[in-house]
C-alpha cells in the first residue's frame, strides 16, 4: 500500500486543486500562479538534465520553449480558430479535448527536433563553445519567427483561446489548470524514470569523466542526443502550455531573459537534483510574485541573490542530493533514486 | 547606415566601397568589445558575461560626463564641445575600467580565492550583467538618453558614397588601439605575463609580477576598451538605452569565439568578420534577417572549426 | 583466429613518433606485460587499441574485426576493457553505480523501455545490478558499494576500477600501471587479485607495469618498448638476460 501512497497523494492533490479552482476558492490569479509554477517546474527540471546532470552550459532554453509554444499554438489555431492562414477552423470544437494533447505533443516534438541544433555540435565540443551555440540558437529561433509575417512576426500570435473555450464547452472545468498539472507530473515522471535507470546514469558519467564513459562502453553521442532532445522537447511542452494559458505568444518573451530565468532556477535548486529543481521552481515562482511590487528592481534583487548564492552556497539548495537524502523516512513512500 | 541594394539587385563597385567602410566601422565596435572578452578569457579562462553591459555602462558614463561638462551642464564649466570631448574620452575609459575592476575584486576574486568551480564565476558574471542592465533601468527609468553632439558632423561624398568623419574616427581610433594593444602585449613585461598566464599561472609570479596585478591590469585594459567603444558608439548612434549592451555584447562574444577565444588577433578578426557579415547580409537581404544570417554563418564557422579561426585545439592526454 | 592482432601500428603526433611499427598477437587466456621507460609509448598503444586514438598507420584487429574508424565504446563492445594510469572513476557516483554504468554495452533495453519500465527493463536492470554485486562480493568491495570513490583509499579505488572493467565481461583486459601509487601490502593484494581474475575468468590480461615484482610474478610473456619501438619480446627469463633491455631499461624494482 505504501508503494502507491505517493501516486494516490499526487492524484488526490490534483483533484483537490481542480475542485478548489472550479468552486472559485482559488481565484484566477492564484490559478495562474499555480500554472506558472507547473510550467517553471517543467522548464527547470528539463534544463537541469542538460546543465545539471550533464554539466553543460546551455543558455538558450527559451528558444526551445518558443518553438513548442508556436508549434502547438499554430496547430490548435488552425484546428479550432478562425485564422489568417487557412480561414475557418478545420475541426469542430467537440474534438478539442482529443486534439489539444496531440497539439502539445506536436509542439514538444518540434522542440525536440530543434534540440538537434545543439545536440549535434555537442558531440564534438563542450563547455564555452557549446554555450555560444545554445545562445545563438535562441536568437535564431526568435529572429526566424520575427521574419515570419504569416504567424504575426514580432507582433505575436493569438487565437489559442478558442481551443480552451472549446474544451470548456465540452465540460466546464478549469482545463488549462488540469493540463498544466498533468504536464508537470508527466515531465517530472519521465525525467525521474530516465535519470534513475542505468541508461540515464550515462549522462552524469559523461559529466564527470567523458573519456572514461566513452571507453567504458557508454555511447556518448547517443546519450547527448537523448539528453538534449528530451530537455528541449519538455521545454517545448512547457511552451505549449504557457501559450495556451496566456492565449497569446510573442517571440520576444522567450529571449535570453527567459533563458536566464530558467538558469537561475536550476542553479538555485542545485544541479543534478530533481527534487531540487522542482522545489526551486516553486520557490522562484513565489519569489517572483512576492517581489512583484518591486517591479524592475525584482531583476536587480534576483541576480544579486544568485551572486550571493554563488559566494556562499554555490551548490544550490539541494546540491546534488534528492529529498530522500535529507528526509530518509520518505524513502518508505517513494524511491527517489 | 547600410545602403540597401539598388533596384536592379546589382551592387556597383562604389557601393561596395561604401559597404566595406560601413563594415569596418561597425566591426570596430565588435572588435573593441570582443577584445575585452578575449583578454579576460585568455588570462582567467572566464567568459565575463558582464562585459557587454560594461560597454553599456561606458556609454552612459560618457553621457553623464559629457552633459555635465558641456554648456548648461551640472559642472557649470560650460566647456566647448571639443574640449569636453578631450576630457570625456579618457575620463570615461578610466571610470569604466573602475567598474570592471570593482566587479573583479568584489565578485570574481573571492571565488578565485576559494578555488571555486569556473562555472560559479561564469554564473556570477551573468548575474552581474543582469544587475547592471536592470539597475540602470530601475535607477534611470525607461526613457532613453540622447547623447549630445560633440563633434560637428562632416560628410564627405564620393559619387553615391558618403563617409562621415565620425565613422572615420571610429575606424582610425580602433586601429590605433589595436596597435597599442599589440605593443603592450608583445613588448611590455606585464603584457607578456598576461600571455604567459594562460599557459602556466604558477610560473608567472616568478617574473616578479603578482598574479592579482596582472588580472587587474587585464580588466583595466578590457574595460577601458569597452568604455572607448561605448563613447564611440554613443557619438555615432546617440540614443542610449539600458539593454543596448546585451545584444552587442553577446554578438561580440560570439565573434571573439569564432576568431578563437583567448587570441587577440582572433578577437579583432572575429569582430570585423561579424561587421562584414552583417553589412553584407543587409546589403542583399531584408534587414530583419540580419541577425539570423549572422548567427547562422558564425555557427557554421564554429562547426567547421570548433576552436575558432585562430584557436588551437587542445588535445587531452589520458 | 587470435584475440588481438596488431600489425604495424604507428602513431605520430606532428613530428613526434609515439608508437613505431608495433606488432603483437595475443591469444585466449594469456598474461602478458608491456614494459619500457617512461614516455616509451606504452599508454599510447593502449589508447590506440581501445579506440581512443586512431592509428597513423597499421591495424588493430580484435576477434577478427578491424577496429578502424570505430569509436571507443564500439571497440569496448568487441570485448576489450581497460583501466587507466590515473584512476578515472566517476567521482560523484557511488561504487555500485560506477559498476552499473560501465555495463552500457549490455543494456539490452531501449529508451522507451526505461520510460515505461517494461518487463524487459526490469529484468535487465536486475541482471545489471546482480552482476555488479557479484563482482563487488568477489573482489571484497561489498562494504563500499554506496561510498563515493574519493572517500576510499587509493588501493580500494584501484580495485573498483578493475571491478568496473570486469563488469563488461571482457575477453581482453588492459591494465595501465595497476600498481602505480600502491603501497607494498596493496601491491601484494593486487598480485593476488590479478591472479584470481586470471584463474576465474576466461580473460587475457595485458598490463603495463613498472614494478618488476608484479610483472615477474604474474606474466608469462613480456614485451619491451622504448621510444615507441619494440626492443624485446619473450619470457621473463629471456627478458631479464636481454642486453638491449638491460641497456635501455633495467626497471626500478622499487616497492
Amino acid at each position: 500500500m505504501q508503494k502507491y501512497s505517493f501516486t494516490t497523494a499526487m492524484i488526490a492533490s490534483m483533484i483537490l486543486l481542480t475542485a478548489l479552482a472550479q468552486l472559485g476558492v482559488i481565484n484566477q490569479y492564484l490559478q495562474s500562479v499555480i500554472m506558472l509554477m507547473g510550467i517553471n517546474i517543467i522548464l527547470c527540471s528539463s534544463l537541469n538534465l542538460v546543465n545539471g546532470y550533464m554539466g553543460e552550459f546551455s543558455c538558450g532554453h527559451g528558444g526551445f520553449m518558443c518553438v513548442g509554444a508556436y508549434a502547438s499554438s499554430i496547430v490548435t489555431v488552425l484546428l479550432f480558430s478562425k485564422n489568417q492562414i487557412l480561414g475557418a477552423p478545420l475541426l469542430p470544437g467537440s474534438m478539442a479535448l482529443i486534439a489539444f494533447p496531440l497539439a502539445l505533443a506536436a509542439g514538444a516534438a518540434a522542440a525536440a527536433v530543434a534540440g538537434l541544433i545543439v545536440a549535434i555540435p555537442s558531440f564534438k565540443t563542450r563547455g564555452d563553445y557549446l554555450a555560444i551555440i545554445t545562445l545563438a540558437a535562441n536568437y535564431m529561433v526568435i529572429s526566424a519567427i520575427d521574419n515570419m509575417e504569416i504567424i504575426g512576426g514580432p507582433r505575436g500570435f493569438m487565437g489559442m483561446n478558442a481551443t480552451v473555450h472549446a474544451m470548456e464547452a465540452i465540460l466546464d472545468v478549469p482545463w488549462m489548470l488540469i493540463w498544466v498539472i498533468i504536464g508537470t507530473i508527466f515531465s517530472v515522471w519521465l525525467l525521474r524514470r530516465f535519470v534513475t535507470s542505468t541508461l540515464g546514469k550515462g549522462v552524469p558519467a559523461i559529466c564527470q569523466d567523458e573519456i572514461a564513459a566513452e571507453i567504458m562502453s557508454v555511447d556518448t553521442n547517443r546519450m547527448k542526443l537523448i539528453a538534449f532532445m528530451l530537455s528541449s522537447g519538455l521545454a517545448g511542452l512547457a511552451g505549449g502550455l504557457f501559450a495556451h494559458m496566456l492565449g497569446y505568444v510573442n517571440p520576444h518573451s522567450f529571449d535570453i531573459m527567459k533563458s536566464t530565468e530558467v538558469m537561475v532556477m536550476v542553479y538555485l535548486g542545485g544541479m543534478g537534483s530533481l527534487s531540487g529543481a522542482t522545489l526551486s521552481a516553486v520557490l522562484f515562482t513565489v519569489l517572483l510574485e512576492v517581489l512583484r511590487p518591486l517591479e524592475i528592481w525584482k531583476w536587480v534583487v534576483i541576480p544579486l541573490l544568485l551572486i550571493l548564492l554563488m559566494q556562499f552556497r554555490p551548490e544550490g539548495i539541494m546540491g546534488n542530493k534528492e529529498l530522500s537524502d535529507l528526509f530518509p523516512k520518505l524513502r518508505k513512500y517513494y524511491s527517489f533514486k | 547606415m547600410a545602403a540597401d541594394a539598388n533596384p536592379q539587385g546589382k551592387v556597383s563597385p562604389v557601393e561596395i566601397f561604401q559597404h566595406i567602410f560601413n563594415a569596418l566601422q561597425f566591426g570596430s565596435f565588435y572588435a573593441l568589445i570582443a577584445l575585452g572578452y578575449t583578454l579576460v578569457y585568455g588570462v582567467l579562462r572566464l567568459i565575463n558575461f558582464a562585459h557587454g553591459d560594461i560597454f553599456m555602462v561606458g556609454a552612459y558614463i560618457a553621457y553623464f560626463v559629457a552633459t555635465a561638462l558641456l554648456v548648461g551642464g551640472a559642472s557649470g564649466l560650460n566647456l566647448d564641445p571639443a574640449v569636453a570631448l578631450a576630457i570625456t574620452v579618457p575620463l570615461t575609459m578610466i571610470l569604466t575600467s573602475l567598474v570592471g575592476v570593482t566587479l573583479e575584486r568584489t565578485m570574481y576574486r573571492p571565488l578565485r580565492r576559494k578555488g571555486a568551480d569556473r562555472l560559479y564565476v561564469v554564473i556570477t558574471a551573468l548575474m552581474a550583467g543582469l544587475m547592471l542592465e536592470n539597475g540602470n533601468l530601475a535607477l534611470l527609468g525607461a526613457s532613453r538618453k540622447l547623447f549630445p553632439d560633440m563633434i560637428d558632423k562632416v560628410v564627405w561624398t564620393f559619387g553615391s558614397v558618403s563617409v562621415t568623419n565620425l565613422k572615420v574616427i571610429v575606424v582610425v581610433v580602433s586601429i590605433a588601439v589595436f596597435l597599442l594593444l599589440e605593443f603592450i602585449v608583445t613588448k611590455t613585461k606585464i603584457g607578456m605575463a598576461m600571455r604567459g598566464i594562460s599557459y602556466d599561472k604558477f610560473a608567472i609570479p616568478l617574473m616578479g609580477i603578482p598574479l592579482d596585478t596582472i588580472i587587474v591590469f587585464t580588466f583595466v585594459l578590457g574595460s577601458s576598451m569597452a568604455g572607448l567603444a561605448g563613447i564611440l558608439f554613443a557619438m555615432n548612434y546617440p540614443i542610449l538605452e539600458p539593454y543596448m549592451g546585451a545584444l552587442i555584447g553577446w554578438k561580440a562574444f560570439i565573434a571573439a569565439v569564432v576568431g578563437g577565444i583567448g587570441d587577440i588577433r582572433g578577437a579583432i578578426v572575429g569582430g570585423f568578420l561579424l561587421g562584414f557579415i552583417e553589412i553584407g547580409v543587409v546589403a542583399v537581404f531584408p534587414s530583419t534577417l540580419r541577425d539570423l544570417f549572422a548567427f547562422s554563418i558564425l555557427l557554421a564557422i564554429l562547426w567547421l572549426k570548433p576552436t575558432g579561426l585562430f584557436g588551437v585545439a587542445q588535445t587531452t592526454k589520458i | 583466429m587470435s584475440l588481438l592482432e596488431v600489425k604495424g601500428l604507428t602513431r605520430r603526433f606532428g613530428g613526434l613518433i609515439a608508437v613505431n611499427d608495433f606488432n603483437i598477437e595475443l591469444g585466449e587466456h594469456e598474461l602478458v606485460a608491456l614494459i619500457g621507460p617512461n614516455g616509451a609509448g606504452k599508454t599510447t598503444v593502449f589508447n590506440l587499441i581501445s579506440g581512443f586514438y586512431q592509428p597513423s598507420e597499421g591495424s588493430v584487429t580484435i576477434k577478427g574485426k578491424d577496429t578502424k574508424g570505430l569509436r571507443p565504446h564500439q571497440v569496448t563492445s568487441l570485448g576489450v576493457a581497460r583501466t587507466f594510469q590515473g584512476i578515472r572513476l566517476w567521482g560523484e557516483m557511488n561504487v555500485l553505480d560506477n559498476i552499473r554504468v560501465s555495463q552500457h554495452s549490455n543494456l539490452g533495453y531501449s529508451l522507451l523501455d526505461s520510460f515505461l519500465r517494461t518487463k524487459r527493463y526490469c529484468k535487465r536492470e536486475k541482471q545489471i545490478e546482480d552482476t555488479a554485486w557479484e563482482l563487488l562480493e568477489a573482489m571484497d568491495l561489498k562494504d563500499y558499494a554506496f561510498e563515493v570513490p574519493r572517500n576510499l583509499p587509493y588501493g580500494l579505488q584501484r580495485r573498483v576500477e578493475i571491478a568496473r572493467a570486469m563488469s563488461l565481461k571482457p575477453s581482453l583486459l588492459l591494465l595501465d600501471e595497476p600498481a602505480a601509487g600502491l603501497n607494498s601490502s596493496d601491491v601484494e593484494g593486487l598480485i593476488k587479485l590479478v591472479r584470481w581474475i586470471y584463474d576465474t575468468y576466461p580473460v587475457t590480461i595485458w598490463m603495463i607495469e613498472h614494478q618488476m615484482k608484479v610483472v615477474m610474478s604474474l606474466c608469462t610473456r613480456i614485451k619491451v618498448v622504448d621510444f615507441g619501438t619494440t626492443i624485446a619480446d619473450g619470457s621473463p627469463h629471456e627478458i631479464q638476460a636481454n642486453p638491449a633491455v638491460i641497456k635501455a631499461y633495467l626497471g626500478d624494482d622499487t616497492i
